[in-house]
């Protein structure tokens, strides 16, 4: 049973790895953008503080929507995907594997450099704790969400403006959670009720969404 | 030349394209008459009955059309999910048709609401758009529904298409009550104090009716625009199909 | 045994065949015939259960394939138009990839002698990238080395880009496999002389 399972988490670590000028390209992006802000709202120490989770976290969705296409993309125009499709074993298995691999090479990279990047805002400790966490809770859910519009989107003319259509209103839960967090640590209530919403979002997340994804990569095959 | 399986159900023997299209094109008119009827007398109570609101005056009167639209975004939001599931589930063509017709219905209504909500806050807020969670739900409502269409329009073979809408409508579904929430929680740390629409004063039982008539107005309209458009979809998808053939032969729609 | 029963195949909005009723039983090889578009690839997709059928159904052993789909795919072995290559990869990283995937114990011994096999031992650990396109598909081909366990091979122009060599190489393959009671499902545009009696099954017979 997880035979497939851990062949194409190991394939797409793999790939990942050979082609990690992608995985850089994702940082990078997700860097530029954060740092873009002050130049746009001014650099008053305060203010900064103010926006610094919401714009961590809108750059991590965007780096997220912009990177999506790599999960599925490739192994469907080669061919691959059809494959994988006529393997005996369970489709959501290998599709949470495929998962799996493009969150700890994409989004896991975010979540180590947010902190650091929390710092040019003028975070202090805590607030940078609570929004590691945060996104470490919260871009599982964005991965596992996008995997479906990724893969409704395989093989479409302009699918990457279209992907954003159909994901970022999906986001907008896991954006409030996520940057709320923060801010609640911040004004002292407490982050524990935005973190506990997230980590349900993300089971909820993964006992469904692979199973939305498994069906829309049948029909994006067909 | 149609490949449904014959099966005794009779919920079956409708879904059959062919034997629903002219169904659709008897209830059709039907439905819109009957929108016509009951928007008249709801229009007349709304305008000319129902009182003028003691704290907002003559503007209030825009809930009349802002209040069933918004009823009715949502509500054809989940029927099209409905849709989806049987499609899925029985694989009847039909089923995507008619979630496919009820998309672009859902839209306009979900804009008609965000325009009337605007139109109404202009005047009781002092701005066109406050971040408010219902005007902020319905907006993503709206952007969910361009999705569903953007996302169908774009997959050329037809059938992909229906398919991959109907899984993007029921995750849509299921998102939608997360979103509703998860607006509101946001809402309420955001901004404390500003005028709900909850907060509505009591209504008069003459408004109350001009709202219901108005919102079963905004049903049969629809019924019937859901049927018209599903039995074009119907004739464009079985273009190739002898009975279409007779079928524009008999209405002279073919050279 | 692989059955269908008034197959009706559509693509985008043109039906391409109906009422396709055909059977393969073990120790035999079918070539499908037709013209291009139509719908030879779309037939081999469907009866692996890629595409769904417009109507009918296609049987395994009696039962339809959605039913016992993994018990079928287990069975299954298809190779498209497409090599299932990854271009960062090598041919042999390729293979232990889609043998695994497929469910099955993988051997690196086995996958090296079967590139042995099929011509590409220099070729083992280069990039993907760097093969012609006739390499690449031997890539593809040897999965049948691996895969005489399982019993239906569906083929899509699998001489496409071979030298003559691999060409007679590959009819022998599968030859043999017949010969052991495997079955064949192909489609080729060559005329290529088999030692199994083969047999043709022509969509024109059946096309819309």
């Amino acid at each position: 049973m997880l035979k497939p399972f851990l062949a194409v988490l190991a394939r797409d670590l793999l790939l990942a790895w050979r082609g990690r000028a992608d995985v850089l390209v994702t940082l990078g992006f997700f860097v530029i953008v954060v740092c873009l802000f002050p130049f746009g709202v001014g650099a008053e120490p305060n203010q900064l503080r103010a926006i610094a989770p919401g714009v961590l976290w809108v750059a991590a969705l965007l780096a997220t929507l912009l990177s999506l296409h790599r999960l599925f993309g490739q192994d469907f125009t080669d061919g691959t995907l059809e494959q994988l499709l006529l393997s005996p074993e369970p489709t959501v298995l290998w599709v949470l594997a495929k998962i799996l691999a493009y969150w700890l090479t994409t989004s896991l990279p975010l979540v180590v450099a947010a902190p650091g990047l929390g710092l040019l805002f003028d975070m202090e400790q805590g607030g940078l704790r609570v929004l590691s966490l945060s996104l470490a809770l919260g871009t599982p859910i964005l991965s596992l969400l996008g995997a479906v519009g990724a893969a409704l989107t395989l093989g479409l003319r302009g699918g990457g403006m279209l992907l954003a259509l159909l994901v970022l209103p999906l986001f907008v839960p896991i954006l409030i959670f996520g940057a709320g967090s923060v801010e609640a640590h911040l004004s002292g209530s407490g982050a524990s009720a935005h973190l506990l919403l997230l980590s349900g979002g993300a089971l909820a997340a993964l006992v469904l969404a692979p199973w939305a994804c498994a069906a829309a990569l049948r029909v994006a095959a067909e | 030349m149609t490949m449904q399986p014959s099966r005794g159900f009779h919920f079956f023997h409708f879904a059959a394209p062919q034997t629903f299209y002219p169904l659709a094109g008897r209830l059709a008119p039907v439905f819109a008459v009957l929108a016509a009827v009951l928007a008249a007398i709801g229009l007349w109570l709304s305008f000319f009955v129902a009182p003028t609101d003691a704290t907002q005056g003559e503007v209030y009167r825009v809930i009349f059309i802002h209040v069933p639209a918004a009823w009715m975004s949502m509500f054809v939001y989940l029927v099209m999910a409905f849709w989806s599931a049987m499609g899925i589930i029985f694989n009847t063509r039909l089923s995507a048709l008619m979630a496919r017709a009820l998309a672009p219905t859902g839209a306009m209504f979900c804009f008609v609401a965000l325009w009337t909500g605007a139109l109404w806050g202009r005047p009781t807020w002092g701005a066109y758009w406050v971040w408010d969670a219902r005007l902020t739900s319905q907006l993503l409502l709206l952007f969910l529904y361009f999705g569903y269409i953007a996302l169908t329009e774009a997959i050329e073979d037809p059938r992909r298409g229906d398919r991959a809408g109907a899984i993007l409508a029921l995750v849509g579904a299921v998102n939608v009550p997360v979103i509703y929430f998860s607006v509101k929680w946001w809402n309420t740390l955001h901004q404390g104090a500003s005028v709900s629409l909850t907060k509505a004063p009591s209504m008069a039982t003459t408004m109350l009716g001009g709202m219901l008539i108005m919102a079963l107005a905004a049903w049969a309209y629809t019924i019937a625009v859901a049927l018209w458009r599903v039995r074009s979809l119907i004739l464009e998808r079985e273009r190739h199909t002898d009975w279409v053939g007779a079928e524009l032969d008999r209405q002279g729609a073919r050279p | 045994m692989l059955e269908t029963r008034s197959l009706a195949c559509l693509r985008g909005d043109r039906l391409l065949f109906r009422g396709l009723d055909f059977s393969l039983a073990p120790g035999e090889m079918v070539r499908v015939l037709g013209p291009n578009g139509m719908g030879k690839t779309s037939l081999l997709r469907m009866l692996c259960g890629l595409v769904a059928p417009e109507a009918g159904e296609v049987l395994w052993g009696g039962t339809p394939v959605q039913r016992e789909r993994e018990d079928f795919h287990r069975a299954l072995l298809y190779l498209g138009h497409a090599a299932a290559l990854n271009d960062l990869l090598s041919p042999l990283e390729n293979l232990r990839f889609a043998v695994r995937a497929a469910g099955d114990a993988v051997e690196t011994a086995a996958c090296n002698a079967a590139l042995e096999r099929i011509g590409l031992a220099a070729q083992r650990d280069l990039p993907s990238r760097v093969l012609s396109q006739g390499q690449r598909r031997r890539v593809g081909l040897a999965r049948l080395f691996l895969s005489a366990a399982r019993p239906l091979w569906v083929l899509d122009e699998p001489f496409n880009a071979l030298d003559i060599d691999a060409v007679a190489g590959l009819a022998a393959t599968l030859d043999a496999h017949c010969a052991q009671g495997g079955m064949v499902l192909l489609t080729t545009h060559q005329d290529v002389a088999f030692s199994t009696p083969l047999r043709h099954l022509d969509l024109r017979s059946v096309a819309c």
